[in-house]
């Protein structure tokens, strides 16, 4: 069993959670993810490791609740455990030496993905822009964080509710054509939001790293169905990911797979939704 | 004793093909003690024992056949289990066709002593009379380490543990027991069964640690550090294998790994019961003619689909699957469309599979596997209805171990090179089953493992 050493709640709909896991904690790399199951008739759900703490033995992960899982793990407190959690898998970020500036762009949850990639360039000594973009103000999350590791840190919402109004694509065109000379971009989101930086960076031919977040089950390469097409070729996440160039991935492909299993989602939330109102009337 | 001559095997009771195509549920229900003697009566004990030479690991089939005609039904479990460590499970899933029935006297003239179904009564007798083996095993405090849970896996574990090492085995799943308990369904082999028989290892002092994904968490010059002085590589042949042809990343295109882990390890046909989900699918199509091949066919039946078809590219002579596999998905209204092969996955416009364009084929030449290679007949393409596909056309062992280990000498294909008792070019790691040999039998890979055990206990002994 894995136990939950601290709960915070980051925004309306995220949720941070520190985990014991010494020997996890002493490989994990930012880049890289764990794989968790809450009990015996759970499914096993990737997530990022959004940071670790070699020392004290720990790794935490930053959710967002949108199906029975991730909403079942939300009711879980500070001294509950986790049944099964393993990892770290997947391989880690590589930046080259020679990067000297770097814009990091987060889309909602994917802020507690990038962020770790900020932190671990920002100690390398490399220049480090942030751009931040959320639906709105209540849903920013790690703002003190991202400004601790960054240059700059742009924010954007969807309404205008703080930071400036629009996409986080509007702020990295403008920096870019202000004259920032970025030697890699790294978008971490949405796979619509990766899809128009990798599309706008194009322009500009600038290094994009994305990082996908597929359906999938073992994290082993085992199964396959993580599958995203690379440069024509098709890649597992699990094992030749998450990162990939994004300038060679189809993210129409990913597009369509991702909502592959949405009806049996919604189903399962619902079911569990009805027996917690149950319990409680 | 009297012998019984008849020509034909005891038959094993089964449930009605109609009724087990909807459920999860043992198909075949095993002998009573009246059938085992029976059968066991048709063994004439003789002289060349040729059974036991067709055994990977060298079950004393006469021996224990013998006690089962006396009655003796826990002396014959422990005859077996004097060289099998997992027998409810062989007694299940070997291909004994091929193996110690193959080899069988009887044969020659009839059918063959059903050797595996008394294997079999023999397991069960024993589990449901609570039987507790006693072991004497002097502990020597030496520790080695086993990847991967699966049937090589255990047997090595097993057949250290026997010898007195502190043996730990090291699974990247949350529950042990790898192919029997992802690949293998339920109705033909149950998982409580598997987790019967992975208990009795633990009993024996065997520890097994789940989640951890060696290569990973921990590379194998770390479990040297650690203080383990031989290791065992039993990671399987997890690395499924597409076709390279269009359309194999639409929705509902699966690999039979992923198709059968869903359904085995998580047990989606009992979704939303546990969380993992699988689609009802009205129309799929399961390509390949191996086991793996047939058990995706059968359990994409039990979940419901209106039709189910394997699509082969040989005909059905030249099937790796067992007879009897064969033989239960033909029961239970699987379409066998042999001599014909996909040439592309076909979808709308959302992504989701509408259909398979197959080529017929015929068979040439024979090839390097002896079989008579399947040629594609010209314009012979035609469009198969489906919602879904699953690809069963093999795996190749998974390369996450050796990213990590690059002294460890593998194949152009990935299987990792060992010579005849398991020996890698690493000293002191030893590997066996399918990461060796590649996608094979559960036998094979316990031989693999048994003798490995043998040469690792021997290398330590001269250390």
């Amino acid at each position: 069993m894995y136990k939950i050493l601290e709960k915070k709640v980051l925004g309306p709909q995220i949720t941070k959670m520190v985990i014991d896991a010494p020997t996890i904690a002493k490989k994990a790399e930012p880049g890289q993810f764990i794989i968790l199951r809450i009990d015996e008739q759970g499914e096993r759900i990737p997530l990022t490791v959004a940071d670790f703490d070699r020392e004290q033995g720990t790794v935490t992960i930053i959710f967002q609740i949108v199906g029975k899982t991730t909403t079942q793990l939300n009711a879980l407190n500070e001294g509950d455990a986790l049944l099964d959690f393993v990892g770290p898998l997947g391989k880690a970020s590589e930046f080259d030496e020679s990067i000297k500036k770097v814009a990091v762009i987060g889309g909602g949850l994917g802020t507690a993905i990038a962020y770790p990639q900020a932190k671990k360039l920002s100690a390398m000594g490399v220049e480090v822009d942030m751009i931040a973009g959320f639906r709105n103000t209540d849903y920013i999350i790690l703002e003190e964080e991202m400004k601790a590791c960054s240059k700059n840190l742009y924010i954007t919402t969807d309404d205008g509710s703080n930071g400036r109004k629009g996409l986080v694509t509007d702020v990295l065109r403008e920096r870019i054509e202000a004259g920032e000379k970025y030697d890699l971009v790294i978008a971490i989101g949405p796979l619509i939001m990766m899809k128009f930086v990798c599309l706008l960076t194009k322009e500009f031919d600038i290094k994009t790293i994305i990082s996908m977040n597929p359906v999938m089950i073992d994290g082993t390469g085992m199964c396959g169905g993580c599958r995203v097409v690379v440069g024509g070729e098709t890649k597992f996440a699990c094992v030749d990911g998450p990162d990939f160039d994004g300038h060679l991935v189809d993210f129409d492909s990913a597009m369509r797979r991702q909502p592959m299993y949405r009806e049996q989602e919604q189903e399962s939330l619902h079911k569990h939704q009805c027996r917690m109102e149950g319990m409680q009337a | 004793m009297k012998k019984n001559m008849s020509l034909t095997k005891v038959a094993m009771p089964e449930r009605d093909p109609i009724e087990r195509s909807i459920n999860f549920e043992e198909v075949a229900l095993g002998y009573t003690e009246e059938m085992a003697l029976e059968e066991a009566a048709r063994c004439l004990g003789c002289k060349n024992r040729s059974c036991v030479a067709g055994c990977p690991v060298n079950v004393q089939i006469p021996e224990f056949i013998a006690l089962v005609q006396e009655g003796k039904f826990i002396e014959a479990y422990e005859k077996i289990i004097e060289t099998n460590s997992l027998p409810a499970i062989c007694g299940r899933v070997c291909p004994q066709e091929s193996q110690c029935e193959g080899k069988c006297v009887r044969g020659v003239k009839g059918q063959p002593v059903g050797i595996g179904r008394l294997e079999r009564f023999c397991a069960d007798y024993a589990m449901v009379h609570g039987y507790e083996p006693k072991y004497d095993i002097e502990k020597n405090g030496r520790k080695v380490a086993v990847i991967g849970s699966g049937p090589a896996g255990l047997s090595c574990a097993g057949d250290m543990a026997k010898r007195g090492y502190d043996v730990t085995v090291f699974e990247a799943f949350h529950v042990a027991g790898g192919v029997l308990q992802y690949g293998i369904p339920q109705f033909r082999l149950p998982k409580e069964l598997v987790n019967a028989e992975i208990n009795g290892l633990e009993k024996m002092g065997v520890k097994i640690e789940k989640n951890m994904v060696i290569g990973k968490i921990l590379t194998l010059d770390e479990l040297k550090e650690e203080g383990y002085e031989a290791i065992f590589i039993g990671s399987g042949a997890g690395l499924p294998s597409f076709m390279r042809i269009p359309g194999e990343n639409f929705n509902g295109v699966y690999s039979a790994n992923e198709f059968l882990t869903r359904i085995n390890l998580m047990k989606a046909y009992r979704f939303p019961e546990f969380d993992t989900p699988i689609k009802k699918y009205k129309h799929v199509v399961v390509v390949g003619g191996g086991n793996v091949a047939m058990d995706a066919a059968r359990c994409a039946k039990r979940l419901g689909a209106d039709e189910v078809s394997i699509v082969y590219r040989r005909g059905e002579e030249e099937m790796p699957a067992r007879l009897e596999e064969i033989h239960h998905a033909k029961e239970e209204g699987i379409i066998f469309r042999l001599l014909q092969n996909p040439v592309e996955i076909l979808g709308d416009e959302k992504g989701n599979v509408t259909g398979v364009k197959n080529i017929k084929m015929e068979l040439g030449e024979p090839d390097a596997s002896g079989r008579r290679r399947p040629v594609a007949i010209k314009d012979s393409e035609y469009v198969l209805e489906a919602d879904a596909v699953v690809i069963a056309i093999g795996q190749s062992p998974n390369p996450l171990i050796k990213s990590t280990t690059p002294d460890l000498e593998t194949k152009t294909w990935g299987g990792i090179v060992a010579d005849e008792d398991g020996l890698t070019s690493i000293e002191g790691v030893y590997a066996g089953g399918d990461a060796v040999t590649g996608a094979a039998t559960v036998i094979l890979a316990m031989g693999a493992g048994k003798k490995a055990a043998a040469a690792m206990d021997a290398y330590l002994q001269s250390k």
